[in-house]
């Protein structure tokens, strides 16, 4: 039921006239729902505001939140969910918010139509689940956002040692880190000419046939470019799992700690370096 | 038809291909370089494929095929300079490239080479050497 231009432009008379009691009533209820959680003052604001909004919004004759005249509104209503959704209220406290209206409303003028006040309640509804959208969408970009955050944060690479390389990995490995991992330790070993990388998966708190596919994955395409790749920081229920999954790292090298895998690597690249001493020795 | 250019640096050739890998230059690199490897007779060849952005399962067999040909005449290969995204590619494919000894860079490659190479006069001397205390007689009359 959809409000009709008279309709919406006797509203818009009484809200503006009741305007003092119809704020007061409102904040009263709004409050009692948040549990003192937003200052009294900071409230009276707020709903002051958003009547004015409404009360422009049948002024000028709006027959749905939609509306050209309901403009202002909107922008109001989804400013005031984006900040409910940063500051952590949930989504039912934000909506009642704009649902205590209409029962300020009804308490506020005596003897309304009841077909009046229906098609008015309808456009209030409209409003507070305009709200309830405007929340989830600010919600998912706040988890979009610490997502993309997360990826960058956990996969740096470190250098351990001139001419080793180490990357840390904390927390599940899914495909999209897998990668970005991947795509990170090959760079680094382009850039600083690492002929050595330790993997070390401490951090990693499940090993199942897929991690450890993107693990051999990494380990296989390193050695392609020229790399040795050791595996280091294996728990005990880590070990137990990959023999249990019959998961082969065939000749790859793999470490319980980091310090026996930098002690075997630095031991390898020692090897190399005196027989190369001792070729040029001996002419 | 564009060649790719082998140079030769101390006992090594060098072969770096800045040019698209088309078949018939893949095909044309390996009679060259085999052709250069016997004419020097160098003992190491340096593969630079820093520059392709593909490496396709035809340039990846004759990468395979010039590392035998070399190993046949006594020459050692290292492909180096593979780029991250290549190496990605080859593994998502399945492509392991087998029979090929690869290097980060031109360095660490010529590195690699000159360390086998060692390790190999090592056992030669030590064999030398055994012939030597078998029958001290040949060497001191």
């Amino acid at each position: 039921m959809t409000l009709s231009a008279d309709e919406a432009a006797r509203f818009a008379a009484l809200v503006d006239e009741h305007q003092e009691a119809l704020v007061t009533a409102w904040t009263e209820r709004v409050a009692s729902t948040l549990r003192g959680r937003l200052s009294h003052a900071e409230l009276q604001r707020q709903n002051g505001e958003l009547r004015r909004g409404f009360q422009q919004a049948l002024a000028g004759s709006a027959q749905d939140l939609a509306a050209e005249p309901a403009a202002e509104l909107r922008a109001q209503l989804a400013e005031l969910s984006s900040t409910r959704a940063r500051q952590g209220f949930s989504a039912t406290e934000t909506a009642v918010s704009i649902f205590a209206f209409k029962d300020a409303v009804l308490n506020a003028f005596d003897g309304v139509n009841v077909r009046d006040y229906v098609a008015f309640s309808s456009f209030v509804d409209e409003a507070a689940l305009f709200t309830f959208d405007s929340y989830v969408r600010v919600r998912e970009e706040l988890i979009a956002d610490q997502a993309e955050q997360l990826l960058e944060l956990s996969t740096p690479v470190v250098k351990l040692w001139e001419g080793v390389v180490a990357v840390p990995l904390v927390g599940t490995l899914d495909s999209a880190r897998a990668q970005v991992v991947m795509e990170r330790l090959l760079q680094t070993l382009v850039d600083t000419g690492s002929p050595y990388a330790i993997i070390d998966i401490t951090g990693v708190p499940a090993v199942d046939t897929q991690v450890a596919q993107h693990i051999l994955k990494t380990v296989v395409a390193a050695r392609l470019m020229g790399a040795d790749c050791i595996i280091s920081g294996i728990r005990p229920q880590i070990a137990q799992t990959i023999v249990a999954l019959g998961i082969e790292f065939g000749d790859i090298a793999t470490k319980s700690s980091l310090a026996d895998a930098l002690r075997y690597v630095l031991a390898k690249a020692g090897q190399n370096k005196q027989s190369k001493q001792s070729k040029r020795r001996e002419p | 038809m564009e060649r790719v250019p082998v140079l030769k640096i101390g006992d090594i050739l060098l072969v770096s291909i800045q040019i698209d890998m088309e078949d018939q230059v893949a095909l044309q690199l390996q009679e060259d370089l085999a052709d250069r490897i016997v004419a020097t007779g160098c003992h190491g060849v340096v593969i630079d494929i820093s520059a392709l952005d593909i490496v396709d399962s035809f340039v990846g067999r004759t990468l395979a095929t010039i590392a035998a040909i070399s190993k046949v005449l006594d020459a050692d290969t290292v492909v180096v300079g593979m780029r991250p995204a290549v190496a990605i590619t080859l593994v998502e494919l399945g492509l392991s490239l087998p029979g090929i000894r690869t290097a980060l860079n031109v360095e660490l490659g010529m590195e690699l080479l000159a360390r086998e190479r060692a390790d190999y006069d090592d056992e030669e001397e030590d064999a030398d050497g055994e012939d030597g205390a078998e029958t001290p007689a040949v060497f001191t009359s």
